[in-house]
């Protein structure tokens, strides 16, 4: 104002902000990938705040829980990651089956075979998921032909899935003890036979086209410029804030479950952990959108490893499932985290000896990944939030459970 | 470092918030932290270099019975410099349910302190943006206590179906 009085001359204010403008981005919004409302405070078209609101898909998943049994669970926690319900039923399974052993009376163990046919079919869908993930970010970002290959292939997948247990999305294949049995997979027959062979089929035809998606999207300049050098997530910040699976490793942490504590039978498979490094000719560095998108297309890579090697092995002869006549944990309690595609998927389960649990907490990715979301786009444009939501790959139902 | 090391190294630090270990029940083992002390001995186990807690797995409330005096909220931490990790649990009066907040140290912290306030009650001071999550802003009373009962209306809307 000083300045006005002293040249008497007229001078406009520039103000540095315009006046902030909210939008709702949301909740029903087809980039959002479900419905997540996003309270976005603008100036002009740059984001000062992107408040993320929650709970629109809360079903009260550990309300439930606590009036259920335990294999009554299962088929709930379908719907909380329901692009990869086989890993969800296994992360579970798995919680349950680790305070099972810990009753020593009742001498409790998985069996061979159905590890591997976990190991299976848990890789084979984090393939699918991954691959609804590839094509709907492209889609988010203007592409729209990798969405028709993405779901051409997902198309296989959920087809063999549905060979194996008679649904396409939520599966409640993965039990407490072993595999569900409905199957056509008895030890030795030829189903079985066949079943593998369709499998190493889909793995014949889809490797290359990985190669191909790398083509068409991964180094499409138009795509490049959307997402590198875009919403860097530091090592630091992905940690502190508990973003895990291809987020922190996109971040260029060097951590994978099941690599690093090994669970079920990972540990007898020989795979590599991709990590996120800058890539100069294309312009991303560590912890951009582009890091981990390029992460989940190089974990499909290792997954087809994973599962060629059980093919090469063959399924072990041997029940399904353990001989578990009534799941009724001891006292206590246990936490246990398993990678699920979109990062550590935990389950904490409290039991009171009855065959219900006291306390079932689900300890989701997203949940974590999300919340990063806020920090990270401060300051970015409106465009870029797209591209940050489709590389952190979010499912709102294990967001809200 | 194993759980009772870690439990060892508390004692020494902190005498008198160290309540107890739990080991009498199956599974993880539990490190009981009196709740006013509990951000401080977060800090200590994530900036000591021994220990090195550099993430927060899960943080939950848990009501274990309606006839109890007190919730508990539970820390599942992990170090990934020495991969171990511990479960800290905090004991808070179902009266007057409320600690000091750990979001300061872990961001994870952030909307899990508030999952557990919205399912709980649990109130975390200091914690700088602590309102509901999933339920609805105007949602009366706190779901995952053992002695909820769900209105028979939410903006007249029948509830029980």
């Amino acid at each position: 104002m000083e300045t006005t009085q002293q040249t008497e001359s007229k001078i406009i204010e520039l103000k540095p902000f315009a006046d902030e403008m909210v939008v709702n981005m949301g909740p029903q919004h087809p980039s959002t990938h479900g419905v997540l409302r996003l309270e976005l405070k603008l100036d002009g078209e740059v984001v000062r705040e992107a408040i993320p609101h929650i709970g629109y898909l809360h079903r009260c998943f550990e309300k439930h829980s606590e009036n259920l049994s335990y294999p009554q669970i299962i088929p709930f926690t379908d719907r909380m990651d329901y692009i990869a319900a086989m890993n969800q039923n296994w992360g579970f399974c798995l919680a349950v089956e680790k305070l099972l052993e810990t009753d020593e009376s009742r001498n409790f163990e998985v069996p061979e075979r159905a590890e591997y046919l976990r190991v299976l079919i848990c890789e084979l869908n984090r393939i699918a998921s991954h691959l609804l993930s590839f094509g709907t970010y492209g889609m988010d970002l203007g592409a729209f032909t990798p969405f028709l290959y993405a779901f051409r292939d997902r198309e296989r997948l959920l087809l063999l899935f549905e060979k194996v247990c008679g649904a396409r999305l939520t599966y409640n294949y993965v039990r407490i003890g072993g595999v569900s049995e409905i199957i056509p997979l008895e030890p030795g027959s030829i189903t079985e036979q066949n079943y593998l062979d369709e499998v190493e089929a889909f793995l014949d035809y889809f490797e290359p086209k990985i190669d191909e998606y790398n083509e068409l999207l991964t180094k499409n300049s138009i795509f490049t410029e959307r997402t590198t050098e875009v919403a860097v997530m530091s090592a630091d910040m992905a940690l502190s804030y508990g973003a895990t699976g291809p987020n922190l490793r996109g971040s260029g942490v060097d951590w994978d479950l099941r690599r690093d504590e090994p669970y079920s039978i990972y540990d007898r498979f020989d795979f590599d952990v991709p990590v996120a490094v800058d890539v100069p000719e294309l312009g991303a560095v560590v912890g951009d959108c582009w890091c981990r998108y390029k992460i989940r297309m190089d974990e499909m890579k290792e997954s087809v490893r994973i599962v060629r090697q059980i093919l090469a092995e063959g399924l072990p002869d041997g029940p399904v499932m353990a001989d578990l006549k009534a799941v009724r944990p001891p006292k206590g309690e246990i936490y246990f985290r398993s990678e699920a595609p979109r990062g550590e998927l935990g389950f904490y389960i409290v039991s009171d000896g009855t065959p219900k649990p006291v306390r079932v907490k689900g300890r989701s990715p997203c949940f974590s990944a999300l919340s990063v979301m806020q920090e990270l786009s401060r300051g970015l444009m409106v465009a870029d939030i797209i591209a940050i939501i489709g590389s952190i790959d979010i499912v709102m139902g294990e967001v809200d459970r | 470092m194993k759980p009772e090391e870690i439990y060892e190294v508390l004692t020494q630090q902190f005498s008198e918030a160290v309540l107890n270990f739990d080991t009498e029940l199956a599974g993880d083992p539990s490190i009981h932290i009196a709740p006013s002390a509990i951000a401080d001995v977060c800090q200590y186990l994530a900036e000591t270099e021994a220990l090195a807690f550099d993430s927060l797995m899960c943080l939950s409330g848990l009501d274990l019975n309606a006839n109890d005096e007190e919730f508990a909220v539970v820390y599942h931490i992990y170090s990934m410099r020495h991969r171990h990790s511990a479960v800290i649990k905090a004991m808070v009066p179902k009266t007057n349910p409320h600690l000091p907040s750990v979001s300061h140290i872990w961001k994870t912290a952030d909307w899990h302190e508030r999952e557990a306030y919205d399912l709980y009650g649990i109130l975390f001071e200091g914690h700088n943006d602590l309102r509901r999550i999933l339920l609805p802003d105007d949602w009366e009373g706190y779901p995952l206590r053992k002695d909820y009962k769900e209105p028979e209306f939410y903006r007249g809307m029948r509830v029980p179906y």
